[in-house]
């Protein structure tokens, strides 16, 4: 009796050990966050009110370096419309954006998360994921990697949550 | 037939069991991290266009392809 109950205890004590983080879902509120961006702090409080297209990027990753031109693109075409597009930096070194941001010039806002601390928040499971919030912050939509034949597709749901009509 | 030793028992599955836990924290690696995994000197194929070869050989041989995975190492994005 009482060999089961220690074994129980145990197998319990394991698995919750052993718990993943979870991923970020459509209509959940998006988490905070506090970075440093080229221009100073980008707080998440400062986005409130527009629709966010917040991608997680890094310089080592090819779909993300083949996002650049048509997130420029999105930024030209709808920043007048309320998008704010956000270029979340996961590079352990500085140096390796700067390197990057030099080969691709991006029109939208770049914050470096080294620590790697909203990634966690946010679930990241693969590079690049872009998540589009809503102005109260609730999540409209994940996407995880990047293939130009989905941009029509992703900006079909940017003009959504814009309100955008042909 | 010796009694089984319970107090040995029990002490030695607590001690498998907690060196076995120690494993648990080995986390699988984040995407986020996968920058060195992402380099071309981490493909199995040495020169990627002779890979590419063997692979178009191989598919026509078969008449069918995909489920070799993904290029460029361990990132997965690649």
């Amino acid at each position: 009796m009482k060999l089961h109950l220690f074994s129980g205890l145990l197998a319990a004590a394991l698995t919750l050990s052993t718990l993943p983080s979870q991923a970020i879902e459509v209509g959940q509120v998006a988490p905070a966050f506090e970075l440093p961006a080229r221009q100073g702090l980008l707080k998440s409080s400062d986005l409130k009110g527009r629709v966010v297209y917040l991608d997680f990027w890094a310089s080592w990753c090819g779909p993300c370096k083949q996002s650049f031109p048509w997130m420029n693109e999105m930024n030209a075409r709808y920043a007048s419309k309320g998008l704010r597009i956000v270029g979340v930096n996961l590079d352990e070194k500085s140096q390796d954006a700067n390197l990057f941001l030099g080969d691709n010039p991006a029109s939208f806002d770049i914050a470096f998360d080294a620590k790697a601390v909203t990634p966690r928040q946010y679930g990241v499971k693969g590079m690049p994921t872009s998540l589009l919030i809503g102005p109260d912050g609730k999540v409209l939509m994940v996407h995880t990697g990047f293939k130009p034949t989905q941009r029509s597709e992703l900006e079909q749901q940017i003009r959504q949550a814009l309100n955008v009509k042909d | 037939m010796r009694k089984p030793n319970t107090l040995l028992l029990m002490s030695s599955v607590f001690t498998v069991s907690l060196l076995l836990g120690g494993c648990s924290s080995l986390a699988p690696v984040n995407p986020w991290e996968k920058g060195d995994l992402a380099k071309p000197e981490m493909t199995f194929e040495g020169d990627p266009l002779e890979g590419r070869f063997v692979q178009h050989i191989y598919t026509s041989k078969e008449s069918s392809s995909g489920g070799y995975g993904v290029g460029g190492g361990g990132c997965g994005c690649n």
